[in-house]
C-alpha cells in the first residue's frame, strides 16, 4: 500500500509543513549567497539609473553599495532588480530582494499593514508640480481644471487628490504604470501638468524633448521622505541597514571622505578611531566586521560625496544640499551617535 | 442493471472483490484525486496567511469599505476621492466592461467585411484585405496600443486651439467634447417609443418571414424597421415638445467643461483592440465561408439569386456555424488584452483595482484574487452566450 503511505505523508505535509518566505536571519542568507540583492528603479537619473555601460548609478545605488561595503568589504557585491511602483512592495515582502532603495516615500501605512520597516531617509523630497512655460502659470493655485499626469500606486496620487480638494480645484488624474509612459504622454501634451517629488522632476525632465521649455511652480505640497526599506521580523538587518545610513552622514560629519580616509587612520581624535574601527567594536556589536564603517566611505564615500557625485549641483540634476545638508548647517542630515 | 437470467446461463458470474470492481475503483481514484487537490490547495492557503501574519501584513477583505482618497480620469458612476476603494473597484469593472463591449461590436463589423473582401472577385479589395490581416495581427498589441495613443495625442491640438465642429463638438489633445443630452421629465415617452419600435421590429420579422415561407413574398423589412426605429421616438418628441435640451461644453479655463468627454485613452485602446482582433476575425470569416461547398453557391446561382442575397441569405447562415466557435476565443481574448489599458492609462480594472487599490493598501494577495475571479467571471458569462448562440444556429439535423 506504498499509494497510501505517500498519500498520508502529504496530508500531514499539506497540514503541518510552513515553507518560510525567507528565513528571518536576512544577514546569514546574503553571507550565504556572497551578495545583496537590491530592488532599485526602472531607472530614474541621480537615484537609479543604469549608466551607458550598463552599471547602476546613484544614491539609492549607493545605499545599496555601502551595505555590501559594510557586510562583505566589497561595495561590488550587489544584484539590481529594477522594480515599477507597483510591484516594489510585494518583491521585498516575498522576499525577492533583501533592501528596497528605490526612492520611496516612509508612510505609516507602509511602515505597519504592509510589514515592512523602513530603515531612514537618504533623500528628504517633496512633490511639486511641472508646468510648459508656454502655459505661463505662475502658481499651483492657478490650475484648476488641469490635467495632471503622474505615476500609478504612488503617494503622489493621494497628495493630489488632497491637495486639489483643499484649494477647491478639479483636475483631471491621468495616471501611467512607467514614469516614461507618464513623461511620454506630458511631453504629447495630454497633460497640462506633471507631478512628482521635486527631485524625481528634476530627474525625469531630462528625459524631454527640450527640457528647459518646462518650469517646477513654487509649492510644494508633501513631505516626502525617501529611504530604503526591509522586512518586518529581522531587526539585525534593519539595525545593519539603518546604522550604514547614519555612518555615511557620520563620516561627511567627521570630514572624513573616500581620498583622506586612509590619512584619518591614524587620527588621534577617538571618534574617528571609533568610527573607523580603529578602536573600540562598534562592528561586532552588528555582526559586522569593525572596518565596516571604514570600507563604506572608502568605496562608496560619505553622504555629501555621494550626494554631489549623483544629484548635486555639478550634475544635470543640479539639486542643491536644501533641507538635506548636515543637521549643523541647516539641514535635517542627522546621525545618531555611532558609540 | 439488467442482469442476464441467472437460469439462462447456469450460473451468475462471480461477483468481482471491491478492489477489483470498475466502479468502485474509478470511484476510489477519483476521491483520492480530490482529497490531493483539496490538501494541496488548503497547504498554499495556510503557508500564505501564516507567512502573512509572521511578518505582519494586514490581510481580509476589510479594505474595501474604506475610503480610497484618489480620483480617477473618467467614470460611468458617480466617484471622487471620498469614495471607498469597492465603489473604485467597480469603476475599473465597468470601464473594462464597456471598452470590451465596443471593441468586440466593432472589432465584428470590421472582421466580417475584411473576412469577406479578402474572398472578392476584386483583386485590389483582396490583397488589401490580406495586407491588413498580415499587418495587424504580426505587430504585438502592446505596440499597435502605443501607436494609436501617440498617433491620436501628437498631431491635435491643446485644448485652447481645438478643432471646432459648428460650435457642437470639439476635439484636442484631452479628448473629443459632445454635447449630452438632458432630460426633461416628458422624456420617458421617448423611451417608451423606442422601446414599442424595437418590439414592433420583433414582431415585424417573425411576420415577414412566416409570408415569405407561405406565399413566397418578400417584405422590405430593413427600410420599415428604420422607419420605426426614428420615426416613432420623433413623434413622440414632438407630441411631448421636445422635453430634451443639450449641455453643451464650454471652454473655461485650461480645458471644456460640460457635455460629454471621450478621452483619448479610451479612443486609443478601442481603435487598438478592435482593428487588431477584427484581423483575426477577418481570418475566421474568411474559413468559415470557405467551409460552405461550392456547390451551394452554384445551385444559388442557377436558381437565379443576385450574388448579395446569396451571400447573405445562403452562404452567411451555414459560414456561421463554423465562425461562431474560434469568434467565441476572440472575444474572450480581446476582453482580456483590454487589461494592457494600464500602460496608456485607461482606467480599467487593471490600472484602478490591481494597480493604485492594490498599492495605497498593499493587499496583493486578495486583489490579485478578485480581479482574476472578476476575469474569469466575464470570460465565463462571453462563453455561455456564444455557447447558447452556437446551439440555436447549428444545423438541426433530421
Amino acid at each position: 500500500m506504498k499509494f497510501f503511505n505517500s498519500l498520508a505523508a502529504l496530508a500531514v505535509l499539506g497540514a503541518t509543513a510552513v515553507v518560510h518566505v525567507a528565513s528571518a536571519a536576512t544577514l546569514d542568507d546574503v553571507m550565504k549567497k556572497g551578495f545583496i540583492q537590491c530592488g532599485v528603479s526602472q531607472g530614474l537619473p541621480g537615484f537609479s539609473n543604469p549608466d551607458e555601460k550598463g552599471n547602476w548609478t546613484g544614491i539609492d545605488i549607493d545605499v545599496c553599495r555601502a551595505v555590501a561595503a559594510a557586510v562583505f568589504g566589497d561595495a561590488n557585491q550587489v544584484k539590481y532588480t529594477p522594480l515599477s511602483a507597483k510591484v516594489r512592495f510585494t518583491a521585498l515582502q516575498s522576499g525577492e530582494i533583501d533592501i528596497l532603495s528605490r526612492n520611496t516615500t516612509w508612510t505609516l501605512t507602509r511602515d505597519t499593514s504592509l510589514g515592512l520597516n523602513f530603515a531612514g531617509v537618504n533623500y528628504y523630497d517633496g512633490q511639486g508640480f511641472m508646468v510648459p512655460k508656454k502655459l505661463g502659470v505662475k502658481s499651483a493655485k492657478e490650475l484648476d481644471g488641469a490635467a495632471v499626469c503622474t505615476n500609478l500606486g504612488t503617494t503622489t496620487e493621494l497628495n493630489m487628490s488632497d491637495y486639489f480638494a483643499a484649494n477647491k480645484m478639479k483636475y483631471t488624474p491621468v495616471v501611467f504604470e512607467k514614469a516614461d509612459e507618464v513623461v511620454a504622454a506630458y511631453d504629447a501634451g495630454r497633460c497640462d501638468v506633471y507631478t512628482t517629488d521635486r527631485s524625481g522632476l528634476a530627474a525625469q525632465r531630462l528625459k524631454m524633448k527640450d527640457p528647459d521649455a518646462h518650469t517646477v511652480l513654487p509649492e510644494t505640497i508633501s513631505k516626502e521622505p525617501l529611504g530604503p526599506v526591509v522586512r518586518h521580523g529581522d531587526d539585525q538587518w534593519l539595525d545593519i541597514v539603518k546604522w550604514t545610513l547614519f555612518a555615511m552622514v557620520e563620516a561627511e560629519e567627521q570630514g572624513i571622505t573616500s581620498k583622506n580616509v586612509d590619512d584619518k587612520l591614524k587620527s588621534d581624535n577617538p571618534a574617528t578611531k571609533r568610527l573607523l574601527g580603529v578602536e573600540g567594536d562598534m562592528g561586532e556589536k552588528l555582526g559586522l566586521s569593525n572596518k565596516w564603517i571604514y570600507n563604506i566611505v572608502k568605496q562608496v564615500g560619505n553622504y555629501g560625496e555621494s550626494f554631489d557625485k549623483h544629484v548635486g549641483p555639478n550634475t544635470p540634476l543640479k539639486l542643491t544640499r536644501g533641507v538635506n545638508a548636515l543637521w549643523n548647517k541647516g539641514g535635517l542630515m542627522y546621525p545618531m551617535p555611532i558609540r | 442493471m439488467n442482469n442476464p437470467d441467472p437460469a439462462l446461463f447456469g450460473s451468475a458470474p462471480p461477483k468481482p472483490s471491491i478492489w477489483n470492481d470498475p466502479f468502485y475503483r474509478s470511484l476510489f481514484f477519483q476521491f483520492s484525486a480530490f482529497v490531493v487537490v483539496v490538501l494541496l490547495g488548503k497547504y498554499l492557503f495556510d503557508n500564505t496567511t501564516e507567512n502573512m501574519a509572521r511578518q505582519g501584513i494586514a490581510s481580509g477583505f476589510g479594505f474595501m469599505g474604506s475610503v480610497s482618497g484618489f480620483d480617477v480620469t473618467s467614470s460611468l458612476v458617480e466617484y471622487n476621492a471620498s469614495s471607498t476603494y469597492g465603489q473604485a473597484f467597480l469603476v475599473g469593472l465597468l470601464n473594462t466592461l464597456l471598452v470590451s463591449a465596443v471593441s468586440i461590436f466593432l472589432a465584428t463589423m470590421i472582421g466580417f467585411v475584411i473576412g469577406i473582401a479578402r474572398l472578392s472577385s476584386n483583386w485590389l479589395i483582396a490583397k488589401m484585405a490580406t495586407v491588413y490581416i498580415e499587418v495587424l495581427r504580426n505587430i504585438p498589441l502592446l505596440l499597435q496600443i502605443f501607436f494609436w495613443y501617440f498617433a491620436v495625442l501628437r498631431p491635435l491640438p491643446s485644448p485652447r486651439q481645438s478643432l471646432d465642429m459648428f460650435d457642437i463638438a470639439f476635439i484636442n489633445n484631452r479628448g473629443l467634447y459632445l454635447p449630452s443630452p438632458v432630460f426633461g421629465d416628458l422624456a420617458i415617452w421617448v423611451l417608451i417609443a423606442l422601446v414599442v419600435a424595437i418590439v414592433a421590429i420583433v414582431f415585424l420579422t417573425r411576420w415577414a418571414k412566416r409570408k415569405q415561407d407561405e406565399t413566397g413574398e418578400t417584405f422590405p423589412l430593413f427600410l420599415t424597421s428604420v422607419g420605426l426605429l426614428i420615426g416613432l421616438p420623433l413623434l413622440a418628441l414632438v407630441v411631448t415638445g421636445f422635453p430634451v435640451h443639450w449641455e453643451m461644453p464650454v471652454l473655461q479655463g485650461f480645458n471644456f467643461r460640460g457635455g460629454l468627454t471621450l478621452i483619448p485613452e479610451f479612443v486609443a485602446l478601442t481603435l487598438a483592440l478592435s482593428t487588431y482582433t477584427a484581423a483575426f476575425i477577418a481570418e475566421v470569416v474568411r474559413a468559415g465561408i470557405q467551409a460552405v461547398p461550392k456547390g451551394q453557391t452554384e445551385a444559388a446561382n442557377a436558381l437565379g439569386l443576385r450574388s448579395g442575397v446569396i451571400l447573405r441569405q445562403v452562404i452567411i447562415p451555414q459560414a456561421m456555424r463554423v465562425i461562431i466557435p474560434p469568434l467565441t476565443n476572440q472575444y474572450l481574448n480581446l476582453t482580456k488584452n483590454s487589461s494592457l489599458a494600464a500602460a496608456i492609462a485607461y482606467p480599467d480594472l487593471v490600472l484602478i483595482f490591481a494597480g493604485t487599490v492594490l498599492m495605497q493598501t498593499g493587499q496583493a494577495v486578495e486583489i490579485i484574487f478578485i480581479t482574476m475571479a472578476v476575469y474569469l467571471l466575464i470570460s465565463l458569462s462571453i462563453a455561455l452566450f456564444m455557447n447558447w448562440y452556437n446551439k440555436r444556429m447549428m444545423l438541426v439535423e433530421r
